[in-house]
């Protein structure tokens, strides 16, 4: 084959793109990756890092298990920890009202396999001496934790291609179309790539290249903000969100081990997908500071040095785009993964090469069928309705809580 | 009266005429300063009970100093002034800023950024020890505390600040163990022609370099540093270069005051969104800027150290033009000729700053040859062996790539100090020319923000 036909095509060098990369090599396939900039610039490298299984949608949770188990074998499957730290996840409610929602959730989630641990009263304040006066009640999510954004995509990239697929970086994709029985991928700089396998994993910028196809979907770019203090000594342990109806209140954070805390959260700003850039609003780093000083008093005591926001892409009811297109054939789709895609990053990689390479998936991912974005009128049926559960339901707040 | 919102930033040479031409203009300007006064670095004023005098102070530019302050004083009723301030952010139309834990916004119809500069830095193996400061750090220990940084100090770098800091801790009285030039002789011979085009200026770096010599200080050119040695309990014991001749030499001293001339202050102007240029010759990125202070954005103007290093007297006029270009472009009417004349003298200014960078070059070569064990990144503690191992094994071959990876440029000086040093290190061991290498995104705060930070509601 030419350095310019491989069996799979993947546009877009984020943590879906690289990832399915490095397990489709592993399952044999010959890959080529095109990135426009570099890989992992996008919302894989400027994510708040969360690897957090609670408060997501129900039916993503068997998704959200197996890619928590390619995160703790991540050593030895890529060659790098990615500063992978399984400390826990804390959720926590101001009102009695969320304290219920985090009760049902537990109950809910136990059938999928998440096992949360409820605590109030003296016993939170005993192990997370940290938290506010305010904070009633807490769900502890033991294993989850939180990893380095930065250093995430460009590993699996790397892996990918000591394992043997090609990346382009700096290569921008106009196009991509079907040619007879294989897909053709017309980039900026002259190149054409083929493959008779094409996946659409460009992010926040996937719906254009889906409308292509004849299968539009909703989807809004936006930035959600961080910011990161001066370093001070290791104390926090897991990382710490509230859980609120209330976007403003909708704080999290998360110590390193360098000392350094991370926050985001409380509202998103708007991203600009033709110029590559979400801006930081200023007015959101204040609400921010608001809000860390009614979760976490102490954090409150210190200086960010920087902020920072990504775009990401969110779509209508806040579940991923993932899984085959329901018009062309051997086209599939792996974007707008809502701001909950870092924890799911390497299971979608592994989900998607399974895909790809079988046919099948042995981990439902039917809910983020395309198809459920098709008009009622259409013959396709829309098989996001094989569950129970709506998305917008009140145990899953999967837009707000990283 | 209701005119144009202008803001200026910064109340050194640059901000402080820049201020005096719009009230000239009838406009009450918002002035913001991080300081606590007015001055800026060279002419930065003591606090309130100090009693030094001018002379004492400033030296040969004390009439300068005098005139600036006198002009600023002259100015305070007529004026909005903050001091104490930090503008810590810009969006389309409002400086963000903050004050002793609140933070309010400016809007403007014209932002006017006169930052200055701070010292352009050039790691060396043992500069995290205690006792090392940049000469910017130096020169404000004695002009706004009377002290020096140590008992016995040695200078090392290159640049008009070298010999000037060294003179005026000299004629404070301090014990100079050495001046340790990285500039041959042969390159102030060969920027002489440039240099001669302020005449002036050049005899007064001469007469600073004179005094050095007749007190018997040590003055070595041409030198390379090998390493400030010391340790972290004590600081700082002493420094080994090698000379013109290639030979090692040792000077005791238990502070190391350093730089390399200076690099723009460009946070604001780059999250103003201002577009940015590689100058060649001077190794470093600028902001876009005309001779008139205009930015590549509608609105944002540039002046002073904070666009390109012209000097005191280069970032007096600097101020001015921008101003009037300002007023030009709100609409106002202002004295084309007297535009004219202050771009004449910017020519020369520029011409001299020419000559400064070809005089006193960036030792670009000791980024390349810094040991593996050597820190690059202070705040992080971060070596250049590390930093070159993203390189090599992760492919960072670009500046805010090997941040990522690295960590060079994420502390709290946020690449401020190290992001220089750090390009030319990544640029030599991906072998890429440095241009390539960009340059580190600004990112707000401007300066560490506090938490406790609360919104002002006006
Ligand atoms: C600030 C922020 C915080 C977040 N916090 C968390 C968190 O804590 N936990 C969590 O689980 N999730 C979080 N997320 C969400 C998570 O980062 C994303 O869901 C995930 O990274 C998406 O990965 P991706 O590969 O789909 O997209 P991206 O990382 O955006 O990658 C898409 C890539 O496609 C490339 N591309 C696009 N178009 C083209 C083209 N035409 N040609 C070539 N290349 C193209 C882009 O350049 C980009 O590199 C956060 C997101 C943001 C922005």
């Amino acid at each position: 084959m030419s350095a310019h036909t491989s069996d799979v095509l993947i546009v877009g060098g984020g943590l879906m793109g690289t990832s399915t990369a490095f397990f489709l090599r592993r399952r044999g396939m010959s890959v080529t990756l095109l990135e426009r900039g570099l890989v992992g610039q996008q919302a894989s490298g400027t994510n708040f890092g969360n690897v957090r299984r609670q408060a997501r949608y129900l039916l993503q949770l068997p998704l959200a298990n197996r890619s928590l188990g390619i995160w703790q074998r991540l050593p030895e499957l890529i060659g790098e920890d990615l500063e992978f730290l399984p400390s826990g996840h804390i959720r926590v409610a101001y009102t009695q009202d969320q304290a219920g929602v985090l009760e049902q959730y537990a109950r809910d989630a136990r059938d999928y396999g998440l096992e949360l641990e409820l605590i109030g009263g003296a016993a939170l304040r005993a192990r997370y001496p940290f938290l506010g006066p305010e904070v009633r009640a807490a769900s502890l999510s033991p294993h989850d934790g939180h990893a380095n954004p930065r250093l995430a995509a460009p590993a699996f990239g790397r892996a990918a291609i000591r394992a043997g697929a090609h990346i382009a970086e700096n290569t921008e994709v106009l196009e991509v179309a079907r040619d007879g029985t294989a897909f053709r991928a017309s980039c900026a700089d002259g190149r054409v790539y083929r493959a008779p396998v094409a996946l659409i994993a460009s992010g926040a910028w996937g719906d254009r290249m889906s409308a292509a196809f004849g299968e539009p979907v909703p989807l809004t770019a936006r930035g959600p903000q961080m910011a990161v203090t001066e370093p001070v000594p290791y104390r926090i342990g897991p990382t710490v969100g509230v859980a609120s109806q209330l976007l403003q209140e909708t704080i999290y954070f998360r110590q390193i081990k360098r000392g350094n805390i991370i926050f985001g959260g409380c509202g998103r700003g708007p991203a600009y997908p033709d110029l590559r850039r979400a801006y930081v609003l200023p007015e959101h780093t204040l609400t921010q500071f608001d809000q860390l000083k009614r979760l976490a008093p102490a954090v409150a005591r210190l200086n960010i040095i920087r902020v920072w926001s990504g775009i990401e892409g969110y779509m209508d009811d806040n579940l991923p785009v993932m899984g085959a297109s329901r018009a062309v054939s051997g086209l599939y789709y792996a974007f707008g993964f809502s701001g909950h895609g870092f924890q799911l990053g390497p299971g979608v990689g592994d989900v998607m090469a399974e895909l790809i390479a079988t046919g099948n998936t042995s981990t439902p991912i039917a809910p983020f069928d395309i198809g459920r974005f098709a008009a009622a009128s259409k013959e396709l049926p829309a098989r996001a309705t094989t569950g129970t559960q709506s998305p917008a339901g009140s145990a899953a707040v999967p837009c707000q809580q990283r | 009266m209701v005119g144009p919102r202008i803001v200026v930033v910064g109340t050194g040479p640059a901000g402080v005429r820049c201020a005096e031409q719009l009230v000239a203009a009838g406009i009450r300007p918002v002035v913001i300063d991080e300081g606590g006064r007015d001055g800026g670095q060279i002419y930065r004023r003591q606090p309130p009970n100090f009693r030094r005098g001018y002379a004492d102070l400033y030296g040969s530019e004390a009439a300068k100093a005098d005139a600036l302050h006198r002009a600023f004083d002259a100015l305070r009723d007529r004026i909005d002034y903050h001091p104490g301030t930090l503008a810590w952010n810009v969006t389309e139309g409002e400086l963000h800023l903050m004050r002793d834990g609140a933070a309010w916004r400016a809007p403007y119809d014209a932002l006017i950024v006169c930052a200055g500069a701070t010292d352009r830095l050039m790691p060396v193996k043992g500069w995290q020890h205690a006792g090392t400061y940049s000469l910017g750090a130096a020169q404000v220990a004695l002009k706004s505390q009377a002290c020096s940084v140590g008992r016995r100090v040695v200078f090392l770098g290159s640049g008009p600040l070298l010999y000037l800091v060294a003179a005026q801790y000299l004629k404070a009285g301090a014990a100079i163990g050495a001046v340790l030039d990285t500039a041959r002789l042969s390159d102030r011979v060969a920027a002489l022609p440039r240099l001669l085009a302020r005449p002036g200026v050049l005899r007064n770096g001469l007469s600073y370099i004179a005094a050095l010599r007749r007190a018997g200080v040590p003055l070595l050119s041409g030198v390379t540093p090998v390493e400030i040695t010391g340790d972290a309990a004590r600081g700082v014991d002493g420094i080994v270069v090698r000379d013109g001749a290639g030979r090692e030499r040792r000077f005791d001293c238990d502070a190391v005051a350093m730089g390399y001339h200076l690099r723009p202050e460009t946070q604001l102007a780059d999250l103003a969104r201002c577009a940015f240029r590689f100058d060649a010759e001077a190794r470093q990125w600028f902001p876009e800027v005309s001779l008139e202070g205009r930015s590549s954005v509608k609105g944002v103007y540039l002046a002073g150290d904070g666009a390109r290093i012209l000097g005191a007297d280069g970032a007096e006029n600097a101020g001015r033009l921008a101003a009037l270009s300002a007023l030009a472009d709100l609409g106002l009417p202002v004295d084309r000729a007297r535009v004219a004349a202050l771009l004449r003298e910017q020519g020369v200014m520029e011409r001299f700053r020419r000559g400064l960078v070809r005089a006193f070059p960036w030792p670009a070569g000791q980024a390349a040859d810094l040991a593996d064990d050597a820190i690059v990144c202070r705040c992080e503690c971060i070596t250049a062996g590390e930093l070159r191992r993203t390189v090599r094994e992760m492919g960072a071959a670009e500046a805010n790539r090997a941040k990522a990876f690295s960590r060079v440029g994420m502390g709290r000086c946020q690449g401020r100090y190290c992001g220089q040093a750090g390009a030319e290190v990544v640029a030599h061991a991906a072998a890429v020319p440095l241009e390539q290498v960009g340059r580190l995104r600004g990112q707000a705060p401007v300066k560490p923000l506090a938490i406790a930070t609360r919104e002002e509601t006006q």
